[in-house]
């Protein structure tokens, strides 16, 4: 995966929202076998310290799971993917209304100004598509 | 004893200047730690200390709780900072010269890595670009299973790409219980494998903290800080 690490912040909380995303992305499936700490952090250039230190947080929330010897792997818990996706999803959305607000645009402005674009950019995928 | 490199008070005179003043460090096993300074801050004798080249004037300097000596040799592994083979030595032949002379060397590791970098076993040390020979020692170093390991500058001379895959080479191969010492003044290209740094000062120690926690603190990069500890 394509890593993007940032001097200035915590390391391991970059390597833990970075992998999260990854699993809630699919791009690591569910019950895929994550590569060895080691490979990890080789491929990110991190400490591999750092790196198990992410793991084990992802491991509390329950993502990923260890399995004695065999390594470490991505939970099957659709469940727990799909509220954690909710749950990154909200943030987002938190996110992005406060800034909303800042420029003196309401949630209801704001959800309209998102259909909009949304069927803009729909019309553009069909035209695409016709192509 | 959990720490792997201890000094209390150590000192380092030439004449009348310290190039070490009374320096008190503790590191811990299984770290990476970043010795970071400008030139002539002290890096350099702290290492060759630890290596066991050059003794204290004052204080002392334990590895695992003895001496530098004949005994640390064996567990520490120490990259100067320029080559110490001669000249007209072949690759091959500094290889077979460590495998004879560590216990800890392992000679199937450092001739895979040496030949995923194309390295030419048999050219001699006066035919190398000095990019090459810095990846010929850095391979060499991390071969052996110490239980520290001293890095005096590992990607001072080499390009960028080099330089990742020096440091993608340290990560690879060290082994985890033990502790490697990365003295550089390149903050930027190491400073994410990096645990601890130590910020050397004229002689002095004027900051040892864990990386992260001093990210989150001053929410600056350690090549920021330094920048800020080291301007005039």
């Amino acid at each position: 995966m394509k890593w993007h690490i940032d001097a200035k912040q915590p390391i391991y909380l970059q390597l833990i929202r970075q992998i999260e995303r990854a699993i809630l992305s699919g791009e690591y499936a569910p019950g895929e076998k994550l590569p060895p700490v080691r490979e990890l952090a080789a491929d990110a250039s991190v400490n591999p310290n750092t790196m198990q230190r992410a793991l084990g947080q992802l491991e509390q929330v329950g993502l990923v799971h260890a399995k004695r010897t065999l390594g470490r792997f991505v939970t099957e818990d659709a469940a727990l993917i799909a509220s954690l996706k909710q749950k990154m999803a909200r943030g987002m959305i938190e996110d992005f209304l406060r800034r909303m607000q800042e420029m003196g645009i309401t949630a209801d402005e704001a959800a309209k100004l998102i259909r909009s674009y949304a069927e803009e950019e729909g019309t553009k995928g069909k035209e695409h598509n016709h192509e | 004893m959990s720490e792997i490199l201890k000094a209390d008070q150590l000192t380092k005179r030439y004449g009348g200047l310290f190039a070490l003043d009374h320096v008190d460090l503790s590191l811990e096993r299984g770290r990476i730690v970043g010795l970071l300074g400008p030139n002539g801050s002290g890096k350099t004798t702290l290492l060759k200390i630890a290596a066991g080249l050059l003794s204290p004037s004052e204080g002392e300097l334990t590895i695992d709780g003895e001496m530098p000596g004949k005994s640390t040799k064996r567990v520490v592994a120490y990259l100067p900072d320029r080559p110490v083979c001669s000249k007209s030595m072949r690759v091959r032949d500094l290889v077979k010269k460590l495998d004879d002379f560590f216990d800890d060397f392992d000679r199937d590791q450092a001739l895979q890595l040496l030949s995923e970098m194309d390295i030419d076993l048999d050219k001699r040390f006066k035919e190398l670009s000095k990019g090459t020979i810095d990846k010929v020692q850095i391979v060499l170093t991390m071969s052996r299973k110490a239980a520290l390991y001293l890095l005096d500058e590992p990607i001072g001379g080499v390009d960028p790409a080099a330089r990742e895959l020096i440091i993608k080479t340290i990560i690879n191969n060290y082994n985890p219980e033990a502790t490697v010492v990365i003295a550089t003044h390149l903050i930027a290209d190491v400073e994410p494998v990096l645990d601890d740094v130590v910020f050397l000062k004229q002689g002095h120690i004027v900051l040892h903290q864990d990386v992260d926690g001093l990210r989150a603190e001053r929410e600056k990069s350690v090549d920021e800080i330094f920048r800020e500890v080291f301007s005039c």
